[in-house]
């Protein structure tokens, strides 16, 4: 047997182009559809695992996958906007706690999360450095953004205007870091988490300005009376929020009608869900009630149904691919008959002879079986962080 | 000692037949086998070797019937008794000088490859100057070089029968005559009888009979003759 091998490696190392080329190939069609199985359970695994530890959500009518991926992965566009008072609706059920969700812009490519403290406690988010948010203006970041951005407690990290043209909207914040949360693997080491009303300043709905009733602003007032004063355009307006400013911030207007994206609603328990989600059955309702859990498997219905396409059109491969090498094989038999007869004349027994032509065949497949092996075990062990990082390009 | 009796052999329905009712060579002698293109001298080869086997006859090649053999046993009984050196020398490219040298310890269980084969295969292809291309491949070699070392690869096993079909047949004089030197000089050496076949009558000199395919040939029914060896 080991004589046998030896002849049959000979042959395969001398001719080791044309042994690369069907190594590549028997491995591939045997990785393909494997691996790709892998990919797909892993990444159906990653964004179910988070959709089914998010009870219910709650968002403006519109595309419910729009709404889930931005209120649970914080991508895509942002959703229909819809007013604050859905908060405060749901808190007013008294059927579940409400999570109020704006995530609408972006500091340095990082997604800015409006919300409130009852966010990091129901996703077990922990500060490891610095402290928690203590007042508007301040901002927690996750791993990942501190990393990336190289920004600890006590720096700063600017939101990124929405347009540059959008010269009365949105205009950059200076927010600073309170502290970094821990490690989490999800799309929260991505983000920066600040108090819902910081993004409604980061919104131009909520500013902060000199305090025009002092003395010293006298020259920038243009008039005054009883109840009412009124600047000029050289009042100096705050972009970054201070102890020492916080209390000239303020916002105009109703803020029940100031925007959020989503509410995430934990209801306690399976009848005060089912309550909820039938107060917004109504055909007038603006509002919609989903369960990001059937959202996404609907979405991975369809990626599923993809790749079984996709797995069919490997399978049609790898068999044409397969019996290419079948033909590859049989036309290098034919040619190496005078080998063969020559063996056969010098005394080779018709086993030893057979066994390195077979040898040959069975030490391609191998090899190819056990590289698609390595590959697949590559891929369940990294795959799912090759995806999300891929995600995040 | 080679001997055969009453053979008679065909390729299919062919015209071509191959008629031999007694042939006799004595061991230890060095015989060539000469005849037209075609009249059977490598059948004849094949016939004594146990490659190919007849329709009617025995053929005894050292005490050993071949002819009663079953495949497998006589491929056993080739590999230690017969060496064969081919016009075409048949050397595998993928292997090495040494390593086509061996072959034969690596094809039937019937040799077995050690460190002393290892030892004789070098010295081997040392005594026939081509010790320092051990570790090339045929396609790097000169057609002489190649035949030696199919002449190498014959003789590893120490066969006591040596069977060459043309073995001079694509060589340049000067190669010609060192590679039937070393046939010869390995015959007389090892007590092992040789049977050549040649073209070449300028060579017949050197052996000790000639054998005359044409006595034994017959192309068409009736056509035939019937003959023997003949002794010089």
């Amino acid at each position: 047997m080991r004589q046998t091998l030896y002849l049959a490696w000979r042959y395969l190392s001398y001719h080791r182009v044309k042994t690369l080329i069907l190594l590549v190939s028997i491995t591939l069609i045997i990785y393909l559809p494997i691996g790709l199985r892998v990919l797909v359970d892993q990444s159906s695994q990653q964004l179910t695992a988070r959709a089914a530890a998010t009870p219910l959500i709650v968002g403006a009518k519109g595309s419910p996958l729009e709404l889930v991926l931005n209120t649970l992965y914080f991508r895509s566009d942002y959703p229909e906007i819809m007013r604050y008072e859905q908060v405060t609706r749901v808190t007013d059920a008294d059927l579940a706690i409400a999570i109020p969700m704006y995530v609408r812009f972006n500091a340095q490519g990082h997604p800015i999360v409006g919300t409130g403290y009852e966010y990091f406690e129901y996703r077990g988010l922990d500060i490891v450095d610095g402290r928690q948010l203590g007042m508007l203006g301040e901002c927690v970041v996750g791993s990942r953004v501190a990393e990336a951005l190289d920004v600890g407690p006590g720096d700063f990290v600017i939101s990124s205007p929405e347009s540059v043209f959008d010269l009365a909207g949105v205009y950059p914040l200076k927010m600073r870091v309170a502290g970094v949360l821990g490690f989490s693997d999800t799309a929260d080491d991505d983000a920066i988490f600040v108090d819902v009303r910081t993004t409604w300043i980061i919104e131009g709905l909520g500013h902060g300005h000199q305090d025009l009733s002092r003395p010293e602003a006298a020259s920038v007032v243009l008039t005054r009376d009883s109840t009412n004063v009124v600047g000029s355009a050289a009042v100096v307006q705050y972009n970054e929020i201070t102890e020492d400013n916080i209390e000239s911030f303020h916002f105009h207007g109703d803020i029940s009608q100031n925007p959020v994206t989503a509410v995430i609603a934990l209801p306690p328990d399976q009848k005060s869900s089912a309550l909820l989600q039938g107060r917004y059955q109504g055909e007038d309702e603006p509002a919609q009630i989903v369960r990001p859990v059937n959202v996404m498997n609907e979405l991975l219905g369809t990626i599923l149904s993809v790749q079984s396409f996709i797995t069919a059109g490997a399978v049609i491969v790898g068999m044409a691919t397969l019996a290419t090498a079948a033909l590859v094989f049989m036309l290098s038999l034919r040619l190496r008959r005078r080998e063969i007869e020559t063996l056969f004349k010098i005394g080779g027994s018709r086993l030893s002879v057979a066994s390195v032509m077979t040898s040959e065949i069975i030490a391609v497949l191998l090899a190819g079986v056990i590289l698609a092996g390595g590959l697949t075990f590559l891929t369940g062990q990294f795959g799912s962080a090759a995806i999300r990082a891929f995600i995040r390009m | 000692m080679i001997r055969i009796e009453d053979l008679e052999f065909r390729y299919g329905e062919g015209e071509f037949r191959l008629r031999v009712p007694e042939l006799q060579v004595e061991a230890r002698t060095a015989t060539a086998c000469i005849g037209p293109s075609g009249s059977g001298k490598t059948t004849l080869l094949n016939l004594i070797a146990g490659i190919t086997t007849p329709q009617k006859g025995r053929i005894v090649t050292h005490d050993t019937d071949v002819t009663s053999l079953s495949d497998e046993r006589r491929r056993s009984f080739r590999i230690k008794t017969i060496g064969l050196v081919f016009q075409e020398f048949e050397l595998l490219e993928y292997l090495t000088v040494l390593d086509n040298i061996m072959l034969p310890y690596r094809i039937n269980p019937a040799l077995r490859l050690d460190s002393r084969v290892r030892e004789r295969a070098i010295s081997l292809a040392e005594k026939m100057g081509i010790g320092d291309k051990l570790g090339r491949h045929p396609g790097k070699l000169s057609q002489g070089e190649r035949q030696r070392v199919a002449v190498c690869r014959a003789v590893l096993p120490e066969p006591v029968l040596l069977l060459t079909d043309e073995p001079t047949g694509n060589l340049d004089p000067a190669n010609k005559g060192l590679v039937l030197d070393i046939i010869l000089d390995y015959a007389r050496e090892n007590d092992a009888t040789l049977i050549t076949v040649t073209h070449d009558h300028d060579l017949l000199a050197r052996f000790d009979t000639v054998i005359d395919i044409k006595e034994f040939a017959v192309i068409g029914e009736g056509a035939g003759r019937q003959g023997g060896g003949t002794p010089q």
